[in-house]
């Protein structure tokens, strides 16, 4: 009896230090937690855009498909990144469709509403042209002729970096941004060879088919390197530097799905989600210990535990929450006390037949044990289909209707058995037949 | 509730409950009507197919500083030559932007048209296109996971009941859940569509999660009344098949209508005071989970019964 109320209260500290570990790891909760266990929102509930991308492959030869849409994801990858918005994610995805397969790329940018700039910064292609002012043009010269291509492009470029004209270097005002170009070994030999025939000529630097910068060419330049001073903002300097980094993006691509939430909705929802789980609650636990009695309030205290878990592995896996796997957390709520109502039923039926409260208990899991199983079973399965089946949204419920069905099982046949343990006896007195009773006799 | 229920079970429930069985045909036969009967409304109005499967847009937008006229709005659309967008207002100052699904330039088209040329600012809450393939593809693949859901259920079962043969293949067992739950799925459809004439709510890939959902939580509660079948034959073998069936609905209907009850409490709390996202997925599952318990009660333990095969 003693041992038995020991796990009981150990079990109880147990689940009080889960509840504070989600509690003191939630900043919107504890001031100074560290937000690194914070619970993750989906994009529907932080705001953000969801894109989905078609690539036409139609141009590459089958086997190359993988390898292509890989680099299609890792220069995408590089742009986003150049928005330093932390966790983004960009996934290749191949679906078949009536037999025909599609490959897709899927963004998603936390944070980010402003679909323009995000298209743009993704689809953009950067052309980098080195392009030599036509001796023989005149007023005559159409715009198209009046520069010479060298046929030193992007395409030679190792890297792009930002730097800041020097105190005292002559090459400008200080602190003037400017983006310094490293060609590769083929592209330093060609722009060796164009500004050793053409000193004294301009060179001017074409970004999109329009010239941003006209310098002309003081010497023989050798080792590759080149600067870029335009008229840059810092910003536009960077995201320069950063989309001529990024290169030109291998498969074209054609967007077929957005989806933009605001900010602001998302945090209603995550309100509105938190309340309705909460009232939720409240009335589950006053019903319980209407019905129940005493094993009610302990269904309650276990199905305590049961959040205290959930939301401990909500952190801590991460999972991703979104509307609809708060919705999968609301229901595994029934599923949950689902457990508890077979045992405290089939309990209630050994107890009126005449046993003890300790060998009714006893009972009344063994009993209770494979229709718990059994029927846990059957919404995993359901759960894991989902899953396969699903979209981002239906995993998201797959997976937290998924967890809570395993995690009430677990916590209605240990938790809920402990402490109704500590608490039976092979004697009972009145009080505790009533307390074990139903709430209503006949 | 829990009075009544309670009540019941003490005083006459062991003879209403024989009354199931004793009645079956009737009881089935009201199934099979109100299978009809969904089966007729969905086919008659149709599934509201919402932008998920037929692909299209829908944006929500809102206007800090005061709405235009709606008309006014509908005019700017039809000027820009975005005739085929249609508007409808919503109660906070916004409006809902519905069209197929859209380029970029046509959205920022669609969007400067419907601030009147800059002259009434716009927030956008939530955009959301989706090309015809996707749309497709859910179709699809909500086909396949209703099916292996079935298929995957009937294979547990008769998995889980191998030891029961008599007088009832484990097979039947299996077969009689899944019969149950298309019930469930056409009366919670069948439901959706009478909802969605009055609210013009659409089925979204939340509904088909939601009628997912119902097939899992449905069989729930046929399979525990089935294990309560399984282990009454086991130990009382001198009593007839339709005694062990109506009998094991007598110990086992306390616990499918709290279960059920406490689950549609939590969904009814979700729709009534939820996420917008997710009000109509609480509804049809808590319709789902009410259509789960009575079948499991009225459909699957008659048909239990029916399926002994006949002696003499």
């Amino acid at each position: 009896m003693v041992k038995r109320r020991l796990i009981a209260f150990l079990v109880l500290l147990a689940g009080l230090a889960v509840a504070f570990f989600v509690y003191s790891s939630e900043p919107g909760l504890k001031a100074d937690a560290n937000d690194q266990h914070a619970f993750k929102l989906g994009l529907d509930l932080s705001g953000g855009t969801h894109l989905v991308y078609k690539a036409d492959v139609s141009e590459i030869s089958e086997n190359e498909i993988k390898d292509s849409m890989e680099s299609l994801r890792d220069v995408i990858e590089r742009r986003i990144n150049l928005f330093g918005v932390s966790e983004t994610n960009v996934q290749t995805q191949e679906v078949n469709i009536a037999g025909l397969n599609e490959d897709r790329i899927v963004i998603d940018l936390p944070g980010i509403t402003d679909i323009d700039q995000a298209v743009s910064m993704i689809g953009q292609t950067p052309l980098l042209e080195f392009k030599l002012l036509n001796k023989d043009a005149d007023e005559n010269t159409s715009f198209e002729d009046a520069y010479i291509s060298t046929g030193l492009t992007g395409k030679y470029l190792d890297r792009a970096n930002l730097e800041f004209v020097q105190q005292g270097s002559g090459s400008g005002i200080a602190g003037t941004p400017i983006v310094a170009l490293q060609f590769d070994k083929e592209g330093g030999d060609l722009f060796g060879q164009i500004t050793g025939d053409n000193t004294g000529e301009i060179l001017a630097i074409f970004l999109d088919g329009a010239p941003i910068s006209t310098p002309v060419i003081q010497t023989k330049i050798t080792g590759g390197q080149a600067t870029i001073t335009g008229n840059f903002t810092p910003d536009e300097a960077k995201q320069l530097v950063g989309r001529l980094n990024s290169g030109a993006l291998p498969v074209p691509i054609e967007l077929i799905s957005t989806q933009t939430i605001g900010a602001t909705l998302g945090s209603d929802a995550v309100n509105a989600g938190v309340f309705a789980g909460m009232l939720g609650f409240l009335i589950l636990a006053g019903l319980f210990i209407f019905w129940y009695r005493f094993p009610g309030v302990i269904a309650i205290i276990s199905l305590g535990f049961y959040m205290a878990v959930m939301f401990a592995l909500f952190k801590i896996v991460p999972v991703t929450l979104t509307a609809a796997g708060i919705a999968g957390f609301i229901i595994s709520l029934g599923i949950a006390v689902d457990a508890n109502i077979l045992i405290f039923e089939r309990m209630k039926e050994e107890i009126r037949a005449g046993r003890s409260t300790f060998d009714g208990l006893k009972e009344g899991f063994s009993r209770a044990w494979l229709s718990i199983r059994d029927s846990n079973i059957s919404s995993l399965i359901t759960a894991v289909i989902l899953f396969w089946f699903g979209s981002s949204l239906i995993k998201g419920f797959a997976l937290t209707f998924s967890l809570g069905v395993l995690v009430s099982m677990i916590s209605a046949i240990s938790i809920t058995r402990v402490f109704l343990y500590a608490f039976t006896g092979t004697r009972d007195g009145k009080i505790r037949r009533f307390l074990f009773g139903t709430g209503f006799k006949k | 509730m829990a009075r009544f229920v309670d009540s019941c079970l003490e005083l006459d429930l062991k003879n209403r409950i024989m009354f199931v069985i004793k009645y079956r045909k009737l009881f089935v036969s009201l199934s099979a009507l109100m299978v009809i009967g969904g089966v007729v409304l969905v086919s008659v109005f149709g599934l509201n197919l919402g932008i998920d499967f037929t692909g299209g847009s829908l944006a929500e937008i809102s206007y800090p500083d005061g709405r235009p006229d709606v008309v006014e709005i509908n005019t700017s659309l039809a000027d820009a030559g975005y005739d085929f967008a249609t508007v409808l207002p919503t109660e906070d100052n916004g409006v809902f932007v519905k069209s197929r699904d859209l380029t970029e330039v046509e959205r920022i088209g669609i969007f400067e048209a419907l601030s009147i040329g800059g002259e009434f600012p716009i927030e956008e809450k939530s955009f959301t296109s989706i090309g015809p393939s996707l749309g497709k593809e859910l179709a699809r693949k909500a086909t396949w996971a209703l099916i292996i859901v079935a298929l995957a259920i009937i294979l547990f079962i008769a998995y889980a009941f191998r030891g029961v043969s008599k007088p009832v293949s484990s097979w039947r067992y299996g077969f009689i859940a899944v019969i149950a739950l298309i019930h469930d799925v056409i009366l919670t459809s069948g439901v959706f569509v009478l909802i969605s004439q009055f609210t013009g709510a659409t089925a979204d890939s939340l509904f088909v999660v939601a009628l997912l959902t119902v097939l899992g939580l449905s069989v729930n509660d046929t399979i525990v009344v089935f294990d309560r079948v399984r282990e009454n034959l086991r130990e009382s073998k001198n009593k007839t098949f339709e005694e062990i069936v109506g009998g094991s609905l007598y110990q086992t209907i306390a616990r499918s209508v709290n279960t059920s009850l406490s689950t549609i409490i939590v969904l009814v709390a979700l729709f009534i005071f939820g996420p917008d996202s997710t009000k109509m997925f609480a509804l049809t599952l808590a319709f789902g989970m009410l259509f789960g318990t009575y079948s499991s009660i009225f459909l699957a333990s008659p048909l239990l019964v029916f399926m002994q095969p006949k002696e003499d």
